[in-house]
């Protein structure tokens, strides 16, 4: 199996509440998967789309672009986007890039 | 095998295309300790990554400075293939890694130069766009500015561009120690603390 089909998981804990976990680096040939993920979720049954990001040790700016544009994508559909549980390592480029403050970001999936 | 082209020379590689003689010694500082050549498929940046950061803390980086060196690799890598080849695919990109000798307070560095074959751009015009302005994209360029401590963009001799980046590491005046952390050891000097 392609490692990118088991690249993330998505799960519906309650009703509602959509948590997508992906389970490696983030970057440019992967992000197009989170894309489709999130947008696939978004719907108007979703309140809560929460990315879990836990076995992420790496993120680009194409997976920033991702999450940028998912932040979009809920604010027009009525669904609130939550990070949880994000490395220092991911955490720091969303500061580089000045984002850390325009995403809502928690430390745990519970949190969420 | 050689033949003409408009009166350039030009070499007919086995499995590469086909390119100015000559060329080959265009690619890369022969001078770097480290020269990978790959094509322009994000599968790869995983690996380029990685080595990378490895190498980065084999020269004296932080696991933080590692990791943004890393990125700033990869959104180099990644503008290459995403503006400079429109995403093709098979298209050929150079890296070269090389330690900075060490200058003042800095023990050291690294200096990496990523060479390709797309199209020349003015390097006036690479920069990042305004981070007030929040969209999807546009964030490579400032990423790399704000991670290295100097970057240079120059078109190359014949074909292509030259990103040449490189940073510096950075040492704490009185870094703390092991020992510091552990208890039962008391501070040099330190009057007021006895080993326990």
């Amino acid at each position: 199996m392609h490692e990118n089909e088991t690249f993330l998981t998505v799960s519906e804990p309650s009703s509602g509440v959509v948590v997508i976990s992906p389970s490696a680096d983030v970057d440019m040939s992967r992000s197009p998967i989170l894309r489709t993920a999130i947008q696939q979720s978004m719907n108007p049954k979703t309140s809560k789309v929460i990315v879990h990001l836990e076995d992420v040790g790496y993120m680009d700016s194409s997976g920033l672009a991702t999450l940028v544009e998912a932040m979009r994508l809920g604010k027009s559909s009525n669904t609130s986007l939550v990070l949880s549980a994000m490395s220092p390592k991911v955490l720091a480029i969303f500061e580089i890039a000045r984002l850390d403050s325009f995403f809502t970001i928690v430390d745990t999936l519970e949190q969420a | 095998m050689k033949n003409l082209s408009n009166g350039v020379p030009m070499i007919q590689s086995r499995d590469g295309p086909t390119r100015p003689a000559g060329d080959e010694q265009e690619h890369m500082d022969s001078k770097a300790h480290i020269q990978i050549r790959l094509i322009s498929d994000p599968t790869y940046l995983c690996g380029v990554r990685e080595m990378v950061a490895s190498v980065a803390r084999r020269l004296g980086f932080d696991d933080m400075d590692c990791s943004k060196i890393s990125l700033a690799l990869d959104e180099a890598l990644c503008n290459v293939i995403r503006h400079g080849y429109a995403k093709a695919f098979d298209k050929p990109i150079w890296i070269g890694i090389t330690p900075l000798e060490p200058e003042g307070k800095s023990p050291g560095g690294i200096t990496i130069v990523i060479e390709d074959e797309a199209k020349k751009v003015d390097p006036c015009k690479i920069i990042g766009r305004h981070l007030e302005d929040i969209k999807p994209g546009g964030l490579g360029v400032h990423i790399i500015r704000e991670v290295m401590d100097h970057v240079r963009y120059e078109p190359r001799e014949t074909i292509g561009m030259r990103l040449t980046m490189s940073k510096r590491v950075v040492r704490e005046e009185n870094p703390p120690r092991l020992r510091d952390h552990l208890p039962g050891f008391a501070r040099k000097g330190d009057a007021a603390s006895k080993r326990v």
